[in-house]
């Protein structure tokens, strides 16, 4: 039994393709505690929604877990069958999508879906049910539930939409809330009211978040952790201040450079990180981020640089910090 | 929704008018009469025959008489079939075709659906290759080479079934079979496609996420979004079936719609054209309007207007 709600120990899961294998998650480990909440940052195909996916264990064809485990309030992910499966799906762990617009059954009512999540995992029955559902409609901030409630996918707005997502995914409860990019098809104003509602429904029913993004300005202002992914690894992870002001890994230096800075006077270009993302089906030998770095050194690309702690929680993975590390030692032998 | 009834129905009557017309002139532009081919008549029975049915009177006064005639409800009678009514005929040997093509019309839909899923279901598996090449083969074998087959196997090598009339059951078998092989194989590829396009979707995702099993998420979530396009073939194939094949009723000396359709154009029989022609048209119309209704039901981001 594992002490941590989420616990992943060293997982690797791979994408069987005709082209070949995609490893798409390479030796992760991560952990989350009841209540937490975990930013889990990265660009495109750096396995953010993967990881996300083995925790609900919807990995979708041809992706398997090679080794590692899953760990999730005390069950074995990886070792539970369909059916076992589906009975913590929804119940104890629910997952709100990127795309409200297309997430939501066309040709269902809204109550009909909110209700197929309650009476799947509860005893109520439909009068219940949908009792249920307008005040879940409610909670999330939609006004007259009752008439809404009747109301098709399409006669709602993106926002409204995901909030009957958000609906969904809290009918029962769930210990954890997996976010994967909630806002990205959003407006920026309905963005915020979404990510408030999702922190205050977090205080409210006291569940922990995996928020998946690539916008660092959300994670710095509602997570506690965060967790930069390269390449189907986890390269640095730390507290909120730890990236952000003690930032160890150059990947995370570039991502945090190439924020926008509203305050600067003058208009300067926005700084980009050169190169181009790893083709994962032909990863570097070395550590995947080398070809990019601007501080890359030999053995980067030879050999994957072990992880290095700092703290408890804050460690990273780069020959750079190795390197300061020994020069340090070696100072003071001399 | 009245008031969108309403429209069709206006929509209903104008499509049948313009049909009615423009066969009406085409038919006559074609060379020939009804009383040409036939050798024995003589000069004076032809002119005699031709101003009894008014075929001796300008083409415009004849189409006047004969859409006043059709407001009435007399579709006139048959010009070869001495003394037979078309509306006579079109009642008896429609119901003979609307069994037949009913229960092809059921067989194509009992088949053709569940087998377009398992298909996608099994998606690049043995299975469904197997199922794409019997149906591309359905799709691509007309209808005459399905008939003969199946009577010289089934009918005269095996014996197991008989090969003309519709006195049992039995008699049933080969032409349902023969007429239902086209829209089966049709139905079980835009099936599948349909289901895997449904079975890809952000919504089936979010159904597996909530523990939804597969088989609800089959069944609840993918098959009501991919049954459209199917639905929508069904409407025209419907009448087609339901009007009866001319191949098949032919080759099983079925006495149905089917064959009037095409003795009536190579025997001129300006009556029964117009008759069979309108009968067709009213009932597609029907079905469209069937078919519509079925649509807003099944997908409610559909706008009757």
């Amino acid at each position: 039994m594992s002490e941590h709600l989420v616990d992943i120990r060293n997982l690797h899961l791979s994408f069987f393709t005709p082209a070949g294998e995609v490893k798409a998650l390479n030796d992760v480990s991560l952990f989350l505690d009841e209540g937490e909440v975990l930013g889990v940052v990265g660009e495109s195909g750096s396995g953010k929604s993967v990881t996300a996916s083995a925790i609900m264990g919807i990995t979708a064809d041809p992706g398997r877990i090679v080794s590692g485990k899953v760990i999730f309030n005390g069950h074995d992910i990886g070792s539970l069958d369909e059916k076992e499966l589906r009975k913590i799906r929804g119940k104890e762990v629910s997952m709100i999508f990127q795309d409200p617009m297309t997430s939501l059954n066309p040709v269902y009512t809204v109550g009909n879906q909110i209700e197929e999540a309650i009476l799947l995992h509860t005893d109520k029955n439909k009068q219940e049910a949908r009792e249920r559902a307008v005040e879940l409609l409610r909670l999330v901030g939609i006004n007259e539930p009752e008439k809404r409630i009747k109301q098709y996918p399409h006669e709602l707005s993106g926002g409204m939409r995901q909030r009957v997502m958000i609906a969904i995914a809290l009918a029962c409860e769930p210990k954890l809330l997996i976010a994967d990019e909630p806002t990205t098809a959003l407006d920026v104003t309905i963005q915020a009211q979404i990510l408030e509602l999702i922190m205050e429904l977090k205080h409210k029913l006291g569940m922990a978040v995996i928020l998946i993004t690539h916008d660092l300005g959300i994670v710095s202002s509602m997570c506690d952790r965060i967790a930069v992914m390269y390449a189907g690894k986890v390269i640095e992870c730390g507290t909120t201040d730890d990236i952000f002001y003690n930032t160890k890994h150059e990947y995370t230096k570039g991502l945090l450079r190439s924020v926008p800075n509203l305050y600067e006077e003058e208009s300067t270009r926005l700084v980009a990180i050169e190169g181009t993302p790893v083709d994962m089906l032909n990863p570097p030998a070395g550590c995947p981020f080398a070809p990019r770095c601007p501080q890359c050194m030999k053995i980067c690309l030879k050999e994957m640089p072990p992880y290095h702690e700092f703290s408890d929680i804050h460690y990273s993975a780069c020959w750079l910090t190795q390197k300061a590390e020994f020069e340090e030692a070696g100072k003071g032998e001399e | 929704m009245t008031k969108y009834i309403i429209k069709r129905l206006v929509m209903a009557v104008l499509t049948v008018f313009i049909v009615a017309t423009l066969t009406f002139f085409l038919m006559n532009a074609v060379p020939g009469g009804p009383y040409e081919a036939e050798k024995s008549i003589s000069p004076q029975a032809k002119a005699a025959l031709e101003a009894k049915f008014g075929l001796d009177q300008p083409l415009f006064t004849q189409y006047l008489t004969y859409m006043k005639n059709i407001l009435h409800g007399d579709f006139g009678p048959s010009l070869k079939q001495r003394g037979r009514e078309v509306i006579d005929i079109i009642l008896t040997k429609f119901p003979v075709s609307a069994k037949v093509g009913g229960l092809s019309v059921l067989v194509s839909l009992i088949v053709g659906i569940p087998v377009g899923c398992i298909a996608a279901l099994n998606r690049g598996k043995a299975s469904d290759s197997t199922i794409i090449v019997i149906a591309t083969i359905g799709i691509a074998v007309p209808s005459f080479v399905v008939c003969s087959l199946s009577m010289y196997l089934f009918g005269v090598k095996l014996g197991w079934l008989p090969t003309v009339g519709l006195m049992s059951w039995k008699n049933y078998i080969m032409p349902v079979f023969a007429l239902s092989f086209y829209p089966t194989a049709y139905i079980v590829r835009l099936m599948r496609s349909s289901m895997l396009d449904a079975l890809g979707q952000d919504y089936m995702r979010t159904a597996r996420a909530k523990g939804v099993s597969e088989a609800v998420s089959l069944f609840k979530h993918a098959l009501r979004n991919a049954i459209l396009p199917v639905v929508t073939y069904v409407g025209p194939m419907m009448a087609y079936t339901l009007t009866g094949s001319f191949i098949v009723e032919k080759v099983f000396t079925i006495p149905g719609l089917g064959g009037e359709f095409v003795s009536s154009i190579t025997n001129r029989d300006y009556m029964m054209i117009m008759g069979t022609t309108i009968f067709l048209a009213t009932l597609m119309v029907f079905i469209n309007f069937v078919v519509d209704i079925v649509y807003k039901i099944i997908d409610p981001r559909i706008n009757l207007k």
